[in-house]
């Protein structure tokens, strides 16, 4: 710092910013807020969600919703012009040429009747006069820079034509395409699936080192954070709890809250041991599922999203199936409890094959679900009551006793039973799971299914919810079917592990055996891909079994 | 995509062949005998007898069904059992009027309901907004005929912009047949207008919240240049829909308007047909109607994959 020339120059300097509902509520939903991100240098807001984090950068960006929510104190200064207090003319301008964003979904944040072209042409057409040959060829070139293959083939293509990692490189090349000083990156890879994810992080990294732009990178995962972050910044319910170097607060964290945060980060080192002894609740034999029509002796489209599958789960027993996006792992698991039919094979449960009987009833009394969105999953206008006794009484308990079990099953999940007249929507997420599990275990099935059940919920909730499942296994010897695609959560809760890839098992063993000595290449890429495979984050150090 | 209108068109046989054995049905089953209009009330039984053979209505119902089919598949639609004169002429003869009545108002529903429903949705809860939404549940509400007598006493009466009533083809000159179909046209698009202005808010307010929306603006985008270049296209599909259904419902709104402005078109020749019992031109006029639907609908799929690339048949 004592050389000024050299010194690295602010892009962004957040100062005292306070962000209010409108009309203005008790308290400003982020208050404040003070950091600067250097040209060249990436800074990491970390939070659980509500903390305030992607309402500061949708500040930064002048995008806060209109009529909703207002910067009402403090200054945001972009190469020391304060955006707070631009007119809407120069605050267009800015956008993409001086700061532009990354959103989380790339599924969504673009056009889907557009070609992905043309929406990359459009960011040139409007900040420059360029001739459209120009347009084309600066558009090409930005296509090849974010690495995607045949570059006029993916010009004229549109979205739905493209992976979600394809979508996320086009969204990253419509931010960069005009090098702005700043991009605002609102969780770009949390939709994505791991070795996805690392392309991306390593493809932002790239491009940030040759255009020296500012990053500012929103996540709520310390895993992502560790790998990329030069510094800092904690965010709690609309507060700045602490910044620092990303070593400091990973390895020492001074404030309560980001100790918490930090040790939530679920370790990659498998806890639970194999369980042998008990009987088989689950035998899936051979098991396949084909989609898309057979007819007129075309096979052209037939889709084998499941393809010979074979495992088992034994009784107080978890078997994960790990896998990402497309690997099959949750057609297997509409299967079993036959929301989906299986093509070919068999489900034992308990020794009976429901593979093709008519008899639901009797399977879905066995095996119960609980799906990933705890938003979408309760029905929004019945109470909790209705919602858990709803299906006892399908089963001809009388009402009474059904209240009865409801509320201790309730209980058994950590709500108190008073909680029964309330709405979905009177809850929040961590605790929506729980009645999510509630609502599956109060029908006392043998197995319960889990589709990615902690996938939605924050870290610290996830932590208790992870929690919750080893407390219930321990009680009631459930045996659990895990989906995730999370080889962290996997660790933490597994006792056996299957590992999915395109509709097959390539992998299956002890979780120990998988995690710590993978056999198969696809495994040990997943693992490699898991970010920050080298730090034990509940004790603050790098880990030494990876 | 061919493979798809093929088996889109194969598929409206069955429901052509059902509309007409229903049509048939309903009326031979409803009440009044077309000989006894035919003859007149001063008519003997034997006079009423010989009449009721000839026009083969003493023939069981099914063999009457089966020669009206058969006939209608040779291309023979019958002749008015009124008039006398092939049915093919009739229709033939009306069907300019409704076609010209039905364009026309369907242009005129679209070009103002389109740019109506944006500026509502953009203007979402303000005072425009507010007014275009009020004057879409009165122009729903209020009939065809009072809108079209209330058009003629203002604009025809007093102020003698247009004739009050009447048709000229187009080959009388543009001008002749524009300025009687301006009156008729504009008061049967009300509904029209108020329904599609109705669905082009809803969808577009809609729209306004997906996350493309917020990329559109990141771009640097302005709220006119999101809502055109990226919202509306993006309504597209609904709204394609409701006007595909619009095109249905005129159907029904000739019959009333072009009473109400003396326009010689189908809906005249439906009304009076009724009235006679006109079997042979009431089938032949519903047949009509139900393969243009049918069409239509085809078309309306057709345009969806026009609007959304998602969307591949």
């Amino acid at each position: 710092m004592t050389d000024i020339a050299s010194a690295p120059k602010v892009v962004l300097s957040v100062e005292e910013l306070r962000v209010d509902l409108v009309p203005a509520g008790e308290k400003p939903i982020v208050r404040n807020i003070n950091f600067q991100v250097m040209e060249g240098e990436t800074v990491c807001i970390v939070g659980e969600s509500g903390s305030g984090k992607s309402v500061t950068s949708m500040a930064v960006m002048g995008l806060l919703p209109k009529g909703s929510l207002a910067v009402t104190g403090g200054r945001i200064l972009l190469d020391g012009e304060d955006i707070t207090r631009v007119s809407a003319t120069r605050m267009r301008e800015l956008r993409a040429a001086g700061v532009a964003m990354v959103f989380q979904e790339p599924m969504t944040a673009l056009n889907p009747v557009q070609r992905v072209g043309e929406q990359i042409d459009e960011v040139l057409r409007l900040h420059r006069k360029w001739s459209s040959a120009e347009r084309k060829k600066s558009v090409l070139d930005m296509l090849e820079r974010v690495h995607l293959p045949d570059v006029q083939r993916i010009y004229r293509s549109y979205p739905h034509q493209l992976s979600g990692g394809q979508r996320q490189r086009i969204v990253i090349a419509m931010a960069l395409i005009l090098r702005p000083r700043l991009l605002l990156a609102d969780e770009p890879t949390t939709a994505l699936d791991v070795t996805t994810q690392k392309q991306i992080l390593r493809l932002i990294r790239e491009l940030q080192d040759e255009e020296r732009t500012a990053v500012v990178f929103v996540t709520h995962d310390f895993g992502v954070v560790s790998e990329i972050a030069d510094r800092i910044v904690v965010m709690n319910r609309g507060e700045l709890v602490e910044t620092g170097s990303c070593d400091k607060i990973l390895s020492d964290p001074a404030d309560d809250y980001t100790r918490m945060l930090v040790s939530s980060v679920p370790s990659l080192i498998p806890r639970c041991g194999p369980i042998e002894k008990t009987p088989k609740v689950l035998d899936v034999v051979g098991l396949s599922k084909t989609y898309g029509k057979k007819g007129f002796g075309k096979s052209g489209n037939l889709v084998h999203a499941a393809n010979g599958v074979n495992f088992t789960v034994r009784k107080g027993e978890i078997t994960g199936i790990i896998g990402e996006s497309g690997s099959g792992k949750s057609t297997v698991a509409r299967c079993v409890i036959r929301l989906t039919d299986p093509s070919e094979g068999a489900v034992l449960v308990n020794g009976n094959d429901i593979a093709s009987t008519n008899n639901l009833k009797a399977v879905r009394k066995k095996v119960q679900y609980i799906f990933q969105d705890p938003y979408r999953s309760l029905n929004p206008r019945r109470t909790i009551a209705q919602s858990l006794m709803e299906g006892l009484v399908n089963y001809g308990m009388a009402d009474a006793e059904a209240y009865a079990k409801a509320a201790e099953t309730l209980e058994l999940v950590g709500l108190p039973a008073g909680v029964m007249g309330r709405y979905p929507h009177q809850f929040s997420g961590g605790q929506r799971q729980r009645i999510a599990i509630a609502r599956a275990l109060v029908m006392k099935p043998d197995l319960l299914i889990a589709d990615e059940a902690v996938s939605a919920l924050d870290v610290s909730v996830q932590a208790q919810v992870l929690d919750l499942f080893e407390t219930i296994r321990k009680r009631t010897g459930i045996a659990v079917l895990f989906i995730t695609h999370d080889l962290r959560v996997a660790a933490q809760i597994c006792n056996s592990i299957v590992v999915m890839q395109r509709g097959q098992v390539v992998e299956a063993g002890t979780a120990a055996d998988v995690l710590s000595a993978p056999q198969h290449p696809y495994t040990q890429t997943l693992i490699a891909a898991a970010p920050a495979p080298g730090w034990d984050f509940q004790n603050f150090r790098p880990s030494r079994a990876v | 995509m061919g493979v798809f209108i093929l088996k889109r068109l194969l598929s409206a046989v069955p429901v052509l062949f059902m509309v007409a054995v229903i049509v048939f049905l309903v009326l031979r089953l409803s009440p009044g005998d077309p000989a006894v209009m035919i003859a007149g009330p001063n008519a003997t039984p034997d006079q009423l007898a010989a009449l009721r053979d000839a026009m083969g209505l003493n023939e069981p119902l099914l063999t009457q069904l089966f020669v009206w089919l058969g006939q209608i598949l040779s291309g023979d639609f019958g002749v008015s059992l009124v008039s006398g004169q092939p049915v093919t002429h009739l229709i033939m003869d009306r069907f300019g009027p409704t076609l010209s009545l039905s364009i026309v108002t369907l242009i005129i529903a679209v070009v103002v309901a389109i740019p109506l429903g944006v500026v509502a949705a953009w203007q979402q809860g303000k005072l425009l907004d507010r007014l275009v939404m009020a004057g879409s549940v009165l122009g729903f509400s209020v009939p065809v005929f009072i809108i079209g007598y209330t058009m003629i006493l203002i604009f025809a009466r007093i102020l003698g912009w247009f004739p009050v009533q009447g048709y000229k083809p187009l080959s009388d000159g543009f001008g002749e047949f524009a300025i009687r179909l301006v009156l008729p046209a504009v008061s049967l698009s009300f509904p029209y207008i108020a329904l599609i202005a109705r669905i082009v808010r809803t969808n577009v307010i809609e729209v306004m919240n997906e996350d493309y929306i917020r990329t559109a603006r990141a771009k640097g985008l302005t709220e006119r240049g999101v809502l055109m270049g990226h919202a509306l296209g993006n309504a597209a599909v609904p709204i394609i829909t409701i006007i595909g259904v619009s095109i249905a419902m005129l159907i029904g709104g000739v019959v009333v308007t072009e009473s109400v402005f003396n326009i010689p078109g189908l809906g005249r020749l439906v009304l009076e047909a009724v009235l006679a019992r006109d079997y042979t031109v009431i089938q032949s006029v519903i047949l009509l109607f139900s393969t243009i639907y049918v069409f239509i609908n085809l078309v309306v799929d057709l345009l969806y994959s026009l609007f959304d690339p998602r969307i591949r048949y």
